[in-house]
């Protein structure tokens, strides 16, 4: 049970979401936008956070967009991970996506739910970084289109206000031969000790990671190395390893060496592609 | 636009019957469920999205009731284990001893309930990536996985009577 009260809105329209969210915080009542919920939820269970206000997109229609336009794929930040999977629009994404939590928790989990949390594992971000995903953000300005590798720096950055409407993939990206390893310390459904998605494209692999440091992340220069052709799969593969741009976590999933040798023999899989 | 500030009185659909309730914007659909319809079949279990024993469907796909508020349920079809009303799952659990202690059975069953509905023709490692959902502190998996195969036709089900395979419906 949340121990604390909050009211609840549902708009139907962008321009009302945004607006709503600036007269709450006008009250101070510290809105926050809310998708599948499952984190507010329970980290307010916990009184780990506080809201005097929810603002639920589910009822926006550009958040509920869903499917292919013109030559991009384009999902709202309001879709569910369930329906990403079971739609087999992008398989990358549905099978990384797939990974994340259980079934009837995917069911609730929405897209721009995962790229906005505090859980910093976010593993949906690495399809959407290795394909070079276009974001739309709504503020009170309007909306802006950008690139997710310019918004996306470890988390989502947005100013205060701002709501994520939807991610545009040029659809090339959704049918490339495609690489997932999900590692975990021993269940199948937990956070990732390591987490590598990796695509080809135009004979070059793009590879995106989560659980290795405390943020998911692209790294072009591990990607250079891991495309020096000239040289052996070890060196390139460590040779990458040199350029992972933060420290290596070390906690109760496992060491950082632990790590660094379960990166290694992923990264043996991702060349063979 | 849909608000709810403080308390209010929503109407939610559950089990086929519009039920008016007086909730919190803050209150989740399984303490609704439990607390204000009487629909105890959902259990709270750890609340936390973890064990799977509040799981109801929502237009037919199951989600954790815990982590849910009752405000977004408005305008969706919920059933809980009260609405099956001897499904095929529900016997086959019985006769398979699917079940220990009991607690974590209806949230186990609607699960399976909707995997056999959604992918009748599931796989073992779909059935597999579904049952990660659900925790029995018994561990009657194998009797549990046994039941759902028997309702998706692929379980030996000999010597078990009565039982009507979703795919024979």
């Amino acid at each position: 049970m949340i121990p604390f009260d909050f009211d609840y809105y549902k708009p139907d329209t962008l321009l009302e979401a945004i607006d709503l969210f600036q007269d709450l915080s006008e009250q101070g009542k510290m809105p926050m936008y809310y998708g599948g919920g499952t984190e507010i939820i329970s980290m307010a269970r916990a009184n780990s956070i506080y809201t005097g206000a929810v603002i639920d997109i589910k009822g926006i229609p550009e958040c509920c967009e869903f499917g292919f336009s013109g030559s991009n794929l384009v999902i709202g930040s309001a879709i569910t991970l369930t329906k990403i999977v079971e739609s087999g629009l992008f398989p990358m994404l549905g099978i990384t996506i797939g990974r994340i939590a259980d079934h009837t928790i995917q069911g609730k989990i929405t897209l721009g739910g995962n790229l906005a949390g505090t859980v910093i594992y976010r593993e949906s971000v690495l399809p959407l970084l290795i394909s070079e995903s276009q974001v739309v953000i709504a503020g009170n300005y309007g909306t802006r289109q950008a690139p997710i590798s310019e918004l996306f720096d470890g988390r989502m950055r947005r100013e205060p206000g701002e709501l994520i409407v939807k991610l545009i993939i040029d659809s090339t990206y959704t049918n490339l031969p495609f690489f997932h390893r999900k590692t975990t310390k021993i269940d199948k459904i937990d956070y990732p000790l390591v987490t590598v998605v990796a695509m080809k494209k135009d004979d070059r692999i793009l590879a995106g990671f989560s659980g290795l440091c405390d943020h998911p992340f692209r790294s072009i220069e591990m990607e250079d190395s891991l495309n020096e052709k000239g040289l052996t799969r070890e060196v390139r593969i460590k040779n990458a390893m040199s350029h992972i741009p933060a420290p290596v976590q070390e906690d109760i999933h496992g060491s950082g060496n632990y790590r660094r040798f379960v990166l290694n023999n992923i990264l043996m899989d991702v060349l063979k592609m | 636009m849909m608000q709810l500030c403080g308390t209010d009185t929503i109407e939610l659909e559950v089990n086929g019957e519009k039920r008016k309730v007086t909730v919190r914007a803050a209150d989740t659909l399984l303490h609704t469920l439990r607390e204000k319809l009487g629909l105890t079949g959902a259990k709270p279990g750890c609340e936390n999205g973890d064990c799977g024993a509040c799981t109801v469907l929502l237009d037919g796909w199951p989600i954790k009731s815990c982590l849910m508020l009752a405000a977004e349920a408005v305008g969706h079809s919920i059933t809980t284990i009260e609405g099956l009303k001897n499904a095929p799952m529900q016997k086959a659990f019985f006769e398979n001893w699917g079940f220990q202690c009991g607690f974590c059975t209806s949230g186990f069953i609607m699960t399976c309930h909707a995997l056999a509905t959604i992918h009748p023709g599931a796989d073992d490692d779909t059935m597999a990536d579904w049952l990660q959902s659900n925790i029995c502190r018994c561990t009657s998996y194998e009797e549990i996985q046994n039941a759902v195969k028997q309702v998706l036709g692929k379980g030996d089900s000999s010597g078990v009577q009565g039982v009507v395979s979703m795919k024979e419906k």
